[in-house]
C-alpha cells in the first residue's frame, strides 16, 4: 500500500440511492473476520456491476450505516459467521431465517446490524429483502490479510455474492485483468 | 447475605464487558469490571510507513473510526514537529464536532434513554397531555399532538406485530421506571427524530470525509481535500453552503430537544444525582487547533483532582509534557505479564498471561491506566468540568441552561456539584453537544474566512529523518482521552500503542488496588431486583461504554446461550 494523497472526490449524499447494496462487514485487523471487506474489495476491483447496485465497505461500523441500509429493496451483508461448521463452509442465509438469527444472536458488535434493522424497522424504513452471505473463518488472529484457506475459496465466496446480485436481476461484468480496477487496497488485492 | 450479579454481555457482546457486583441489603457493596480489548495494534504497524497507519488504526473499531484516525495522524505529525495548515486543521475540526454530536445523540436515544424511558407505557399516554407538557418545556415545533398520536399509532402497531422483541432490552415496567407516560411519549417521539438528525450530522462527515464509515480524506501533514471554489470534483462553494444549511438544522434539535430531554428526564430521576460518582479525578485534553502547531485551541482541556474545579491544570498543546509525562499502565490486575510496575505507553508490553477470574487477582483483558499514578475519569462529564474550569463561555453558558432548566422541572435549584453522578454524565454530554455545535459552526467560518483570504493550502509534505522519534496525537473523542503514541525508526513504525478512551474508565484496579471509573461508580448503587438490575445498566451505559474496538463476527452457536439468559440481547444476567 503507498502512502498517497489522493485527492478526494465530493460524494453527494443526497443522490437517490440504489436499489441493492451489496454490504461487507467485519475487523480486517483480525485475518478472517475481515472476509466480508475482502469479498467487496475483489467486487469492486475484478467486477463491474450496474448502477443500480451498491458495494459498500462497511467495516465494523453498525448506527452509521443506517442511511446506507435504509429504504433498499435488497440488502446482501457479507461477513464472517459462525453456526458451527467446518472453517471455509459458505452459509447463506435468506427470509425467515435472517430476521431470527439477527434478533436472536449475540450481536458480536456494540451497535451491530440487528440495531440497525431494529431502528429501521420502527422508522418503516428496512430493506425489502435482506440475504446473508458467509463464511466460517478459520483464523481469527491479529493480522492484516486472510488465511490461506479463506484466500483459496475467496473467488468462490464473492461468485455466490455475484449469483445473489444476478437473482436480484442485475448483471455482473467480469473484468480482465488489464482492467482491474488499480486502486489501492486494504486486504488482499495489495 | 451478599448476593453476586454477573451482566454479560453489558454492551451486547458477550465478554467484551463484563461487570461483577456484590448487592447487599439493596445496594451494591463491591464491583469488578472486565473487558476484552483491542491489544496488538502495534503487531500490525510494526514495519510499515507512518503515513499508512490511521487508515489502519481507524479499523480498530467501527463506531469510532474517524477519532484512531485523527489521532494518528496527530502522533506521527507530533514526531516530525510538522506544521498542519489552517484549512487542513479547520476540515479536520468540522469533521470530529460532527461526529461527535453525531456520536452524543445516538449514544443519549438510541443506547441509553431506554434505560430510563419505559416505552410500554408510552402506549398509555395522553398524547394531548404529552403534547401540553412537552411545549411547556420547549418551542420545537414537533412537540404537537398531531405528531405524538402518529408516533403512538406507530408504535402501537409495532408493538401489536411482535417486534418489539428487537429492542429485547426487557425492562418494561421495571419498579426503576418512574416517568409518567406523557413523558415517555414524548421521549419515545423524540427517539424517533433523533434517528433522523444523528443522520444529518452524519452528512457532514460524508461530505468533509468523502466517504463514511471510513473517511478518506486524512493525511500526515493535512487534508486531501483540494479547495477550488469553482471545480466539482473539490470542495466548492456549493458544498461549504450545503455544510452550513445542515449545521443549522442540527442547532435547533439540539437546543430544543436534546438539552431540554436530559434536563427534564434528569429533573425527574434527580435521585440518580446521588449515585455514580466513583472516580472524581477527570481528564481532558484540549481539542479544535487554532493554528499549525497546535498551542491555541477552540475547546480547552486539563485535569482536576477530587471533584475540586480550583484544582484545574490546563494541558496547553500538543508538546505539553504534563500530558506526555503523566500516563502509565498497570497490568497487575489485567491478563499480562507484569512485575515491572506501571509502564509508560512508549514503554508499553503486551504480553498476555491468562487467569482465570480472580476476584483479588487478575480478571480483566483491559489496562488499568492512571494519570500522575491516580486513577481519572475520562468522557463528557471531565471535559464540560475541565472547560468550565477553564473560564470557557460557551460551555459556562450551556451548562447554566442546562442546570437552570433542570431546576424549573426539579421544583430546587441544581447545583454544579450534581454532575458528579450518573445522571450528571449524561447532562455534561447534552451540554458537550451543544458546545461542540457553537465550536461547528465557528469552524465553518473559520475556513470560510481563511479561504477567502486567497489561503487554499491544505497539505504539508512531512519529512522523516534517520534515526528515531516519537510522539503522541491525543484528541477528546466522544468517549473521552484517546491517545497513539508511535515510535519512528528511520521512517518505519518501530512501537504504536493506542491507549483508548474506555480504558480509562472500565479498566480493573491498578498497580496500588484501587478500582477504577466504572467499579467505583457503582458502589452504593441501588438494585431493586438483583434478577433485572437495570441500575447497574444505568450507570455504566452513563459512561457511554464501548469496548467492542475488535471483533464483529455472526456467531449463531451463541444463540441458545442467549435465549437462556432471557432477557434478550442488550443485558443477560447469570447468577
Amino acid at each position: 500500500m503507498d502512502a498517497v494523497v489522493q485527492p478526494v472526490s465530493m460524494v453527494d449524499t443526497d443522490l437517490a440511492q440504489a436499489p441493492v447494496l451489496v454490504l461487507g462487514l467485519g475487523n480486517i485487523l483480525l485475518q478472517d473476520e475481515g472476509v466480508g471487506v475482502a469479498v467487496i474489495e475483489r467486487l469492486q476491483r475484478r467486477y463491474r456491476v450496474p448502477d443500480e447496485v451498491e458495494l459498500l465497505d462497511g467495516g465494523t461500523s453498525g448506527m452509521s450505516l443506517l442511511e446506507d441500509i435504509s429504504n433498499r429493496e435488497h440488502l446482501i451483508v457479507v461477513d464472517a459467521v459462525r453456526t458451527g461448521k467446518p472453517a471455509g463452509t459458505e452459509v447463506v442465509l435468506t427470509g425467515e431465517e435472517v430476521p431470527a438469527f439477527l434478533c436472536n444472536k449475540v450481536s458480536p458488535h456494540q451497535l451491530a446490524l440487528s440495531d440497525v434493522l431494529a431502528n429501521l424497522a420502527l422508522m418503516n424504513k428496512s430493506p425489502r429483502q435482506v440475504t446473508v452471505v458467509g463464511m466460517e473463518p478459520l483464523s481469527l488472529e491479529t493480522h492484516l490479510g486472510l488465511s490461506e484457506m479463506v484466500t483459496d475459496r475467496l473467488q468462490a465466496l464473492t461468485e455466490t455474492v455475484i449469483e445473489h446480485i444476478k437473482a436480484a436481476g442485475y448483471e455482473v461484468e467480469q473484468l480482465n485483468p488489464e482492467a482491474w480496477n488499480k486502486n489501492t487496497s486494504l486486504m488482499t488485492e495489495a | 447475605m451478599a448476593k453476586r450479579i454477573v451482566v454479560d454481555p453489558m454492551t451486547r457482546i458477550e465478554g467484551h464487558l463484563r461487570v461483577d457486583c456484590e448487592v447487599d441489603n439493596g445496594k451494591v457493596v463491591k464491583a469488578w469490571s472486565s473487558g476484552q480489548m483491542w491489544r496488538g495494534i502495534e503487531l500490525i504497524l510494526e514495519g510499515r510507513d507512518p503515513r499508512d497507519a490511521w487508515i489502519i488504526t481507524q479499523r480498530i473499531c467501527g463506531v469510532c473510526t474517524t477519532v484512531h484516525a485523527v489521532a494518528s495522524v496527530r502522533a506521527v505529525e507530533n514526531a516530525l514537529k510538522l506544521e498542519v495548515p489552517l484549512n487542513a486543521q479547520y476540515i479536520r475540526n468540522m469533521i470530529i464536532t460532527a461526529h461527535g454530536i453525531h456520536d452524543h445523540i445516538v449514544h443519549f436515544y438510541q443506547l441509553s434513554a431506554l434505560d430510563w424511558v419505559d416505552i410500554v407505557s408510552a402506549l398509555q399516554a395522553d398524547p394531548a397531555k404529552a403534547a401540553q407538557i412537552a411545549q411547556s418545556l420547549s418551542d420545537w415545533p414537533l412537540n404537537n399532538v398531531t405528531v405524538f398520536k402518529d408516533v403512538q399509532e406507530k408504535l402501537k402497531s409495532f408493538v401489536n406485530t411482535g417486534q418489539l422483541g428487537v429492542f429485547a432490552s426487557g425492562y418494561w415496567g421495571h419498579p426503576a421506571m418512574k416517568l409518567p407516560p406523557e413523558v415517555n411519549l414524548m421521549a419515545v417521539a423524540h427517539y424517533f427524530q433523533a434517528l433522523d438528525y444523528q443522520r444529518t450530522a452524519n452528512k457532514i462527515v460524508s461530505v468533509l470525509g468523502s466517504k463514511t464509515p471510513h473517511i478518506q480524506n486524512l493525511a500526515v501533514g493535512g487534508v486531501a481535500n483540494p479547495i477550488n471554489l469553482d471545480s466539482q470534483s473539490t470542495l466548492t462553494m456549493e458544498r461549504l453552503a450545503y455544510i452550513k444549511s445542515v449545521i443549522d438544522e442540527l442547532g435547533d434539535f439540539v437546543r430544543k430537544v436534546y438539552m431540554v430531554d436530559v434536563a427534564a428526564i434528569g429533573a425527574m430521576y434527580a435521585d440518580w444525582t446521588q449515585y455514580g460518582a466513583g472516580v472524581t479525578n477527570y481528564l481532558s485534553v484540549p481539542d479544535l487547533p487554532l493554528d499549525t502547531m497546535g498551542t491555541q485551541f477552540a475547546l480547552p482541556g486539563g485535569y482536576i483532582q477530587n471533584a475540586d474545579l480550583s484544582t484545574f491544570k490546563p494541558i496547553t498543546g500538543y508538546q505539553d509534557a504534563f500530558f506526555e509525562g503523566g500516563v502509565k499502565e498497570s497490568v497487575k490486575h489485567a491478563w499480562y505479564q507484569g512485575g515491572k510496575g506501571a509502564l509508560h505507553p512508549y514503554d508499553g508490553e503486551t504480553i498476555p498471561q491468562y487467569t482465570d477470574f480472580q476476584d483479588d487477582g487478575k480478571y480483566s483483558w483491559v489496562k488499568a491506566p492512571t494519570f500522575n499514578d491516580k486513577r481519572a475519569q475520562v468522557g463528557p462529564l471531565a471535559n464540560v468540568l475541565a472547560m468550565a474550569a477553564a473560564g470557557h463561555e460557551p460551555t459556562t453558558r450551556n451548562l447554566t441552561t442546562v442546570l437552570e432548566m433542570a431546576g424549573t422541572v426539579a421544583g430546587a435549584e441544581i447545583p454544579v456539584a450534581a454532575l458528579h453522578s450518573t445522571i450528571g454524565r449524561h447532562a455534561a454530554r447534552a451540554v458537550r453537544t451543544a458546545v461542540l455545535h457553537e465550536a461547528l459552526e465557528q469552524q465553518w467560518v473559520l475556513l470560510m474566512e481563511n479561504i477567502g483570504k486567497g489561503d487554499y493550502d491544505t497539505f504539508n509534505q512531512p519529512v522523516f529523518p534517520e534515526g528515531e522519534v516519537r510522539g503522541v496525537g491525543f484528541h477528546e473523542a466522544p468517549r473521552g482521552v484517546l491517545s497513539h503514541w508511535i515510535v519512528i525508526r528511520d521512517g518505519k513504525i518501530a512501537n504504536y500503542q493506542a491507549v483508548v478512551p474506555s480504558t480509562w474508565n472500565a479498566g480493573p484496579r491498578d498497580e496500588s488496588d484501587e478500582a477504577g471509573p466504572y467499579e467505583a461508580s457503582l458502589m452504593d448503587n441501588p438494585v431493586a431486583e438483583p434478577d433485572k438490575p437495570l441500575e447497574v445498566l444505568r450507570t455504566i451505559h452513563s459512561f457511554d461504554p464501548c469496548l467492542a474496538c475488535a471483533i464483529h463476527m455472526v456467531d449463531t452457536e451463541q444463540k441458545e446461550i442467549t435465549r437462556v439468559q432471557g432477557v434478550g440481547a442488550q443485558c443477560g444476567v447469570k447468577f
